[in-house]
């Protein structure tokens, strides 16, 4: 189909319907409100469910009931919300179950701003509520990149049977941008009548199904754990996605930059080009699993001094470069977080402190 | 001749965590006698608290799914508005409704949900130990009101049935009691009441239970009885505090 000029909010529910997922539950909250407001039309033209929870933790278990009972569901929101939500995220993965999740971060901590930011790193990578568990993350860096992640997001959620996250900031959910919605993105709900509290007349059983995540039992809570994780080291295998941009030369840095951030990298590197001097940056999609062995082969090349983590936020993602780098470069943090983007030319004099 | 008595089909043959003399066991053949009656096992979710009845699902032989504390009505949201063809109930404690889950009940009620709760009164936290509930009475003795709840210092006991009968959306609601045989008699009914409610997809429907918890009450299963009807029953009115006929 033809792209059209989209609203990245607008353009985040449409994906999700285009992706086949009808039921949307969601909390106010700026700067990712124009989700809902979008949804509650789109919802009653293709027959689908449109609900405001009374608040974002009651909408996180509106997800898991829906989710359990073998619907597609999904939810957007923002930082503070997100971290309200988190309590039933912990559910959902414990009694493991598919769902996503859209965080458009604003800044932090507390009610912060309501600007775009990346704050919430290490919450969506490692510290998402209670327990041993984690979400497959994924960052866009442009409208289109959005829309495609929230396609494949379900499909993904499903196969695990976890909880996905998109991880954009501000500016990705407010800026407009041409998209196009790929119709081979679209796919069916997987079968879920071994384990979804669907019904056993509606899946011609006679076999009750059972959603928890309590196991009193050490040794089945420590499975369930072991289970989990297995799950977490697959998504390292066959999950980890990343681009790289002007790695074919002998650069002296290499950047390592997500969502927004990584476009005024881009730009920075251009400009710097220009001057002569070449800068590599490795731009993560999947911010869990990270792109481990691909960061630290980007900064093991010999022309390359050493790595900055360029991110709206104070230092969160540099933990995940340095333990990729494995202390064979030198990683350097440089960012904001107040809301306003670096912009290149504040990247550009960074990098030159590091030359 | 054949069988009287007989187990229902939805209750499983699970031997009972529940402690001697508690009311959960007679609200759980109540809710199975209703299922099975009404022929809905196969299309029927139950969701358990956190509580005592955390464990609920062992017991009965259809779907089930496990809340957190207070979550259950946002969670039977979730189920009924993405599948409204399935027979949705969540079974909450006091704790769990009347304190944490608060928020997700009121808020489930006045929308209208169409599912049914099943939310036990037995006036204090069981699973964790007997700690002093939204719904325990002017001086009673928990671990965490060991001097006797202090109503100048945390208010009387929350009236659920009154509070929810007070939005106008929901309409079927009513207070019963498991103490004696004609108070289970008549739960029973209420109970039947509401899933029929459910079935014809009319409104939302909570049947409160005056129940008892002899462990925590530090009482035997019959004094236990004889407390919560000298003490519960008449602060606890039962009767139909809203009927869809009625609104």
């Amino acid at each position: 189909m033809a792209k059209v000029l989209m609203k990245g909010n607008e353009a985040i529910g449409e994906a999700a319907i285009r992706a086949g997922c009808l039921n949307y539950f969601a909390y106010p909250i700026t700067p990712q409100s124009e989700v809902a407001e979008y949804l509650v039309r789109r919802m009653k033209e293709v027959g689908g469910v449109f609900l405001q929870g009374e608040s974002e933790v009651a909408v996180s278990y509106m997800i898991f009931g829906a989710s359990a009972a073998g619907a597609r569901v999904f939810t957007t929101s923002s930082s503070p919300g997100i971290s309200l939500m988190s309590e039933g995220i912990s559910y959902i993965a414990g009694a493991q179950c598919p769902a996503v999740f859209v965080n458009i971060m604003r800044g932090g901590p507390g009610l912060g701003g309501i600007l775009p930011s990346q704050a919430d790193y290490l919450q969506a990578t490692k510290g998402m509520g209670h327990g041993d568990f984690r979400l497959l993350v994924m960052a866009p860096a442009s409208v289109q990149e959005a829309v495609t992640m929230v396609m494949q997001a379900f499909p993904l959620a499903e196969k695990y049977r976890n909880p996905v996250m998109i991880l954009g900031d501000g500016l990705i959910g407010q800026m407009m941008e041409p998209v196009e919605f790929f119709d081979d993105l679209k796919t069916d709900a997987t079968n879920k009548d071994t384990w979804a509290t669907n019904g056993m007349d509606h899946r011609g059983s006679r076999q009750r199904n059972l959603v928890k995540s309590l196991f009193l039992d050490p040794e089945a809570l420590n499975q369930n754990n072991l289970t989990l994780k297995a799950k977490y080291d697959q998504m390292k295998q066959e999950e980890v996605r990343f681009e790289t941009y002007n790695t074919d030369t002998d650069y002296q840095v290499l950047i390592v930059s997500y969502g927004t951030m990584s476009r005024v990298c881009r730009t920075a590197i251009d400009n710097m080009k220009k001057e002569g001097v070449e800068i590599g940056m490795v731009r993560p999609q999947t911010l869990f699993p990270f792109p481990e062995k691909q960061v630290l082969v980007a900064a093991e090349k010999k022309s390359c001094k050493s790595v900055a983590s360029i991110e709206m936020s104070m230092g969160q993602m540099i933990e995940d470069i340095q333990i990729s780098v494995q202390g064979k470069r030198p990683v350097h943090w440089y960012g904001k977080c107040g809301g306003d983007v670096p912009t290149p030319e504040e990247v550009t004099e960074f990098i030159h402190t590091l030359l | 001749m054949g069988k009287t008595f007989t187990k229902p089909e939805a209750l499983s043959d699970q031997i009972t965590h529940y402690c001697p003399g508690c009311t959960h066991g007679v609200i759980h053949r109540l809710v199975a006698e209703v299922i099975d009656e009404l022929g809905i096992r196969g299309r029927t979710v139950g969701i358990a608290p956190v509580g005592c009845a955390v464990l609920a699902y062992n017991y009965f032989t259809f779907d089930f799914q496990e809340a957190a504390h207070g979550r259950a009505p946002a969670m039977a949201t979730g189920i009924k508005r993405v599948r409204p063809d399935l027979m949705v109930f969540t079974y909450q404690g006091d704790g769990d409704l009347a304190s944490i889950g608060m928020g997700e009940i009121i808020h489930a009620a006045n929308r209208g949900e169409k599912f049914t709760t099943i939310f036990v009164n037995n006036a204090i936290y069981g699973m964790t130990g007997g700690q002093m509930a939204p719904t325990s009475m002017p001086n009673q003795r928990t671990t965490t009101s060991p001097f006797g709840r202090d109503v100048d210092d945390v208010g009387m006991p929350i009236k659920v049935a009154e509070l929810i009968a007070a939005l106008q959306t929901p309409a079927y609601i009513v207070r019963q009691a498991v103490l004696k045989p004609k108070h289970i008699v008549k739960a029973k009914k209420a109970i039947k009441q509401a899933f029929q409610y459910q079935m014809e997809g009319r409104c939302f429907s909570m049947v409160e239970l005056v129940s008892t918890c002899p462990t925590n009450w530090g009482l035997t299963p019959v004094d236990a009885i004889k407390w919560a009807e000298d003490n519960m029953l008449p602060y606890y009115p039962l009767g139909e505090y809203k009927t869809p006929e009625a609104a």
